[in-house]
Order: structure tokens, then C-alpha cells, then sequence
């Protein structure tokens, strides 16, 4: 099939994308832009494989902030318990996936026999029980407050990863090789390579399967495949990756708490990107959590500044107050909807095969 | 012997007796005869309460297919709009059990009327375009949450808004060493009148029969001639407006309420539709009370359950009714 004008657009936006999040460090030489990048590299994993569920196989789950939770507390209370070490991040790591597993387990083989509508109640209920849970065990986890502790002395913005002749940092093109650099590339390899894992699955036979399941299930089980089964395997999967990318994204934070890990809100904004970005494909999730994540850090000081123009007028102002601006997302979500189901990857990539 | 036991049990009312069952088991762990009763009270008076809230979401659901994740936003709405009527009038509040009450019936009647109007606006407008899509329902619905909610924040703020109740409606009434909060009875005595209501509606009249007959066969009442949108935007109002209502009272039952609200009775809510049925309004009901009565005889009884109860109370449901206890015929 020769490759479209729309595909070709995405897959060079995909580059640029690529590029400018190795590059993040030398680029932006500031403390927030590398945690924009980080933050973006962490949601592009968790949004992919969210989108295993919503939109190669039709899935509905409000779960997928819990599984991202459990591998971010997995890896929190083992390194808190169990001093910095590799060993305790491998273990919370272990820790959060099995739990992962367990769970995901369970509610796919309970309920993903039913309705699409029921499954997306049932997920919703079960995380909202996690997250109460995860305030009142405050011992463990920290409750409202979160646990704060040590990362691997590696990942310190104190440690030399190359010394020059003085026994100071050495620097590349003004950047500092510390160990804050370690930890961002430890975060860019592992989305990195998740996110190709992510890939090769949606193209081999397996992912044929799904997208099968998604658009007729009545006619995938008549043609011999088993549906709940393999809904409950790519439930597994992308609780799986979601609880990996929770554990890689406590390491880079050296945090965890509800708000950062577990929270409704994070729910929210994984939806947001999906659709924003675009549902059943990849590069969707690419530029859904890219575009999504700007918008956080950048769009909100641009609305305070809209908000003070327009303070003279009634109720404006408070619409276009910063903390609003979940209001006109979720209003350019409702439109997204609508009109461009596909979202931005699917319709760009859809105008050039019309053409 | 099995099917004896079994027969028997069905005609006396099978799951319908669920309830009763638990009260009778709880009444034998608790021990203490004036707790049970209080505990039951309060028990009945939350089921019904969420009763309101989640009938709607019911009713939506059995005649549409429809299920609207942003139902919590009328709830939060309803809780929100007679609060700040109720502030309004508050000096009626105090001059006497005439005002107060007309008072409060204007505060619950703008929550209704606030409710029917958003249904309206809600239906045409946000769930007409994607009928029978459920993904782009769920998502749509949920779009539309975050918008009410964001509006709820920027119209009455993010701190906890209190909210005054009539003075005949404060206090408990005490019989020997039993003692019921009055608002509690007033809850259940207001969830039993609107039950009876909808019953009346769905059973006894012309429009209740269409209703019925809409979520059997929708295609045949339209080919028949009648016209089934119009059906669903009145049944979706009907739903809105007994959430928003719902909302008002567990406003007067919290006394300080926050934003979050809805997003909390919400999970309640979908937890009693899914363990009474989809579609059935006996069924939510059902739902509605066993829900209600598990919450306060397990955080009487082991308070540190509380949290997992509904949980672990849906699951358990679901293993043995895997579409909900009393589901509408469909």
C-alpha cells in the first residue's frame, strides 16, 4: 500500500516528536521543560495502552489509573522500606505488576463477559475503592500525603556520570552529566521500549484479533475465537504496561501520592489524550499525550492571563481562571467526539486515502 | 428437597427477601435491639435516597439503552440549587412550621424543576447524536461530567457550602431508648411516596404502558405510530429531575456539601443499579436497600470494612445473578 499524505504527515510528526524528547535535555536546558518531558514520555506509555483497550479492542475501562497506581506504590513503599536500591525497585516493580496481574485477572474474568457499559461501571467502582483505600492505609501508602523518598544513587542530581580534568560535572553543549540526566534517559528508554513492545503487538496476528473483537464480536467467536479470553489477555497487558510506566514514573519523581498516581483526575486526562489524540492507533496516543501535557504545563498560564483581561466581565473570569481549564478541554473533548471521532492521528490519517 | 426449599422461598418473594434476610442476620450479630433499629432506620433512609438518584439511571437505561455517566452532575446540581434556596429563604427557615415547610418544598421543587430543564437540554443536545453507540455514549457522557462539574466549581466554589434545614426536620424522635433522626424518616417516607408513584406511572397509565412496551420492542411502538423520542425525552427528564431531587435531600442529610458530591454518590449509584438490574425500578430499589442497609450495619459493625462493603457486596451479587438481581425483561 503506498503510504498517504496524511500517514507520511504523522509519521513525520512521530519523528519530530521522537527527536525532540531525546534531544529534551540539550534542548530545553531548564528544570520544568525536562519534566514536561519526562511527563510526556511516562503518559505516551500509559495512553498506548490504554488505547489496547479502547481502541484496538473496544474496551471501556476507568481502571487504568489504579494498575499505573499500583505499580507507582509497588515501587514508593519498596523503596521507602527498603532504602535506594536496584534491588527495591525491582522488586516494588515485581510487586505492582503481580498485583496488576491478580486483579485485572479477576475483574476481566468476572465481568468482561458482559456489556461494554456494565465493564466500564464495574472498573470505575473498582478504582474508586483503591483510591479511598490507598488515603485510609496511611501507614503504607502515605495516605493524602504520599510517600516521598530515595531513588538509586545513580538517578541523584548530585552524582558525576563523567568528571573532567578539575573533577567537576563534565558538561556537553552546556548540559550537565549528573545523574538527573540518568534518570531522564532511564525514563526515555524504558517508554521507549514499551512503547515499541506496544507496537510489534498491534501489528501481529494478535492485534488482527482484537481490532476483530472490536468492530463484530458475535462473528470473532463464531469464527473460533475465544472473546473473553482474549479480552481478558489484553486487559492483563495493558494493566501490565500501565503498572510498569506507574513504577518507571515513582522512580523519576522520587514522589507518590493519589494526586500523582491514582487520582480520577489522571483517569480523566488519559481519556482526554486518547480521544484528542486519536483512538486505534498508536501514533494516536503519541501526539494525544504529547499535545495534552503541554497543554497542562503551558495552557494554564496563558489562561490566567485571558482571566485577568476579562476580569470587568460576569462569570467569564472564572471560566477562564487557570483551574478551569478542565472545562474547555472537556468541551473540546464533547466536540472531538462528535465530529472527529478518529481524532487527530485517525482523520489526518484518513484525509490522505480520500485524496 | 432443594427445590422445595427453593420453590418456597420463591413464592414468597425470592430476592425480595434479600433484605429482610440481612436485617435479620444483622439484628442477631448486632444484639442490641435499639441500635438494629436505628441502624435500619438509617439504613432505609439512605436506600432510598440513593433510590432517587439512581432511578433515573435506571429508567434511562431499560427504555433507551442510554447510560449516562454524567447522571451525577443533575445529583451535585439538585444538591446545589436547593442549598442556595434554601439559604435564600433561610429567614423563612425560622418563622414557623408553615414557611419551613414551604420553604423547603420550594427548595426540592426548583432542585425538580432545575433537574427536568438540564434533562432536556442533556438529551437533545449532548445523547441524541450518539444513540446506540455505546462507546461514543460513555465517552460523551463523561465529557459533559467534567464540564458540569468544572461549572459547579466555578459558580459556587470549591469550598464546602452549608446548608440549612427546617427546624421540624432537626432533632430525633425517641421511643423508649430507640431513637430515629426525623430527617431520616422524612427521606424514607419521601423515596417509599415516589416509588409508589413511579409504580402508578408505569403500570396504571396510558404513557406507563407505552414506556413498558418501548423498552420491550422499541421498533413496534414506533411502527404503530407513536412517537418514541418524545417518550425518551420525557422519561430522560423524569430520570434528571428525580436525580437532581435525590441530590436536594442528601444535601439536607450531609448539612455541608462539596463539589464532590456527585462524584461520590455516583459510585454508590452505579453499584445499585448493576446489583439490582439495569432497566428495573423494583429492582433498583431492591438494590438501593441492601445497599443502604449493609453500609451502616457493616460500619456499626466492623467500621474498617465499611469501605469495601458495596465491593465486595456487588461482586459477590454478580457471581450469583451475573445481570443483576431483578433485571427488566429485555
Amino acid at each position: 500500500m503506498k503510504p498517504t499524505y496524511g500517514t507520511i504527515a504523522v509519521k513525520s510528526a512521530m519523528l519530530v516528536i521522537a527527536a525532540l524528547l531525546l534531544f529534551a535535555p540539550f534542548l530545553f536546558q531548564d528544570i520544568r521543560a525536562l519534566e514536561v518531558a519526562a511527563r510526556i514520555c511516562i503518559f505516551i506509555v500509559l495512553v498506548a495502552s490504554y488505547d489496547l483497550l479502547i481502541g484496538y479492542t473496544g474496551i471501556v475501562s476507568f481502571a487504568h489509573t489504579m494498575f499505573f497506581g499500583f505499580g507507582a506504590y509497588g515501587s514508593a513503599i519498596a523503596l521507602k522500606q527498603m532504602g535506594p536500591g536496584w534491588e527495591s525497585v525491582a522488586l516494588g516493580t515485581l510487586a505492582g505488576v503481580a498485583l496488576s496481574l491478580i486483579v485485572a485477572t479477576a475483574i476481566g474474568l468476572i465481568s468482561l463477559r458482559v456489556k461494554a457499559i456494565f465493564f466500564a461501571m464495574i472498573t470505575l467502582a473498582a478504582a474508586s475503592v483503591v483510591l479511598v483505600l490507598a488515603s485510609q492505609l496511611s501507614q503504607i501508602t502515605g495516605g493524602e500525603d504520599g510517600i516521598t523518598y530515595r531513588t538509586p544513587d545513580l538517578f541523584k542530581t548530585a552524582t558525576k556520570l563523567a568528571v573532567d580534568e578539575d573533577g567537576k560535572v563534565l558538561r556537553w553543549f552546556g548540559v550537565k552529566l549528573n545523574g538527573k540526566l540518568a534518570a531522564y534517559y532511564f525514563v526515555f528508554v524504558t517508554s521507549l521500549v514499551l512503547f515499541l513492545v506496544m507496537l510489534r503487538i498491534t501489528v501481529s496476528p494478535l492485534g488482527t484479533v482484537l481490532k476483530a473483537i472490536r468492530e463484530n464480536e458475535a462473528r470473532a467467536e463464531a469464527i473460533g475465537y475465544r472473546v473473553v479470553a482474549y479480552r481478558t489477555f489484553v486487559f492483563c497487558l495493558s494493566a501490565v504496561v500501565a503498572s510498569l510506566a506507574g513504577s518507571v514514573y515513582a522512580v523519576w519523581l522520587k514522589y507518590t501520592g493519589p494526586d500523582t498516581a491514582l487520582s480520577f483526575a489522571i483517569m480523566i486526562d488519559i481519556l482526554l489524550m486518547v480521544v484528542i489524540g486519536g483512538m486505534g492507533t498508536m501514533w494516536g496516543a503519541v501526539i494525544g499525550a504529547s499535545l495534552m501535557v503541554m497543554a497542562q504545563y503551558y495552557l494554564r498560564d496563558l489562561m490566567g492571563a485571558a482571566s485577568e483581561a476579562t476580569a470587568a466581565l460576569p462569570l467569564l473570569p472564572e471560566l477562564l481562571a487557570p483551574d478551569r481549564w478542565l472545562f474547555w478541554l472537556g468541551i473540546i473533548f464533547i466536540l472531538l467526539v462528535y465530529f472527529f471521532p478518529r481524532g487527530i492521528a485517525g482523520t489526518l490519517m484518513a484525509r490522505g486515502q480520500r485524496a | 428437597m432443594m427445590n422445595k426449599v427453593s420453590e418456597t422461598l420463591g413464592r414468597l418473594g425470592g430476592v425480595n427477601l434479600l433484605p429482610l434476610a440481612l436485617a435479620a442476620v444483622a439484628f442477631v450479630l448486632i444484639g442490641a435491639p435499639s441500635s438494629w433499629v436505628t441502624l435500619t432506620v438509617a439504613g432505609l433512609s439512605m436506600g432510598m435516597m440513593v433510590f432517587l438518584m439512581a432511578s433515573g439511571l435506571s429508567l434511562v437505561f431499560g427504555l433507551m439503552d442510554v447510560l449516562n455517566f454524567g447522571h451525577s452532575a443533575f445529583i451535585s446540581f439538585g444538591a446545589f440549587v436547593a442549598a442556595t434556596v434554601l439559604a435564600a429563604l433561610s429567614t423563612w427557615l425560622d418563622g414557623g412550621w408553615m414557611l419551613a415547610s414551604a420553604a423547603l418544598a420550594l427548595a426540592l421543587l426548583a432542585a425538580i424543576a432545575f433537574g427536568l430543564a438540564a434533562g432536556l437540554f442533556f438529551e437533545t443536545v449532548i445523547i441524541r447524536p450518539v444513540y446506540r453507540d455505546h462507546l461514543r455514549q460513555i465517552l460523551i457522557t463523561m465529557g459533559a461530567l467534567i464540564v458540569s462539574e468544572q461549572i459547579i466549581l466555578a459558580v459556587w466554589g470549591g469550598t464546602p457550602v452549608s446548608v440549612p434545614r427546617p427546624a421540624f426536620l432537626e432533632g430525633a424522635w425517641i421511643v423508649g431508648d430507640v431513637s430515629m433522626e426525623i430527617y431520616r424518616l422524612f427521606a424514607v417516607g419521601l423515596g417509599a411516596a415516589v416509588f409508589v408513584g413511579l409504580m402508578v406511572l408505569l403500570n396504571r397509565t396510558r404513557i406507563g404502558l407505552l414506556i413498558r412496551a418501548g423498552v420491550e420492542n422499541r421498533e413496534m411502538v414506533e411502527a404503530l405510530g407513536f412517537k418514541i423520542n418524545r417518550l425518551f425525552i420525557g422519561v430522560f427528564m423524569l430520570g434528571s429531575a428525580l436525580a437532581a431531587l435525590g441530590g436536594a435531600m442528601w444535601a439536607g442529610y450531609e448539612t455541608l456539601i462539596t463539589p464532590a458530591l456527585g462524584g461520590e454518590m455516583m459510585i454508590v449509584v452505579f453499584i445499585v443499579v448493576i446489583i439490582g438490574g439495569l432497566g428495573s425500578i423494583e429492582g433498583t430499589l431492591l438494590g438501593a436497600i441492601i445497599v443502604g442497609l449493609t453500609a451502616n450495619y457493616i460500619g456499626y459493625l466492623a467500621p474498617k470494612l465499611a469501605l469495601a462493603s458495596n465491593m465486595i457486596l456487588m461482586m459477590a451479587i454478580l457471581m450469583w445473578r451475573p445481570s443483576g438481581l431483578r433485571p427488566a425483561v429485555k
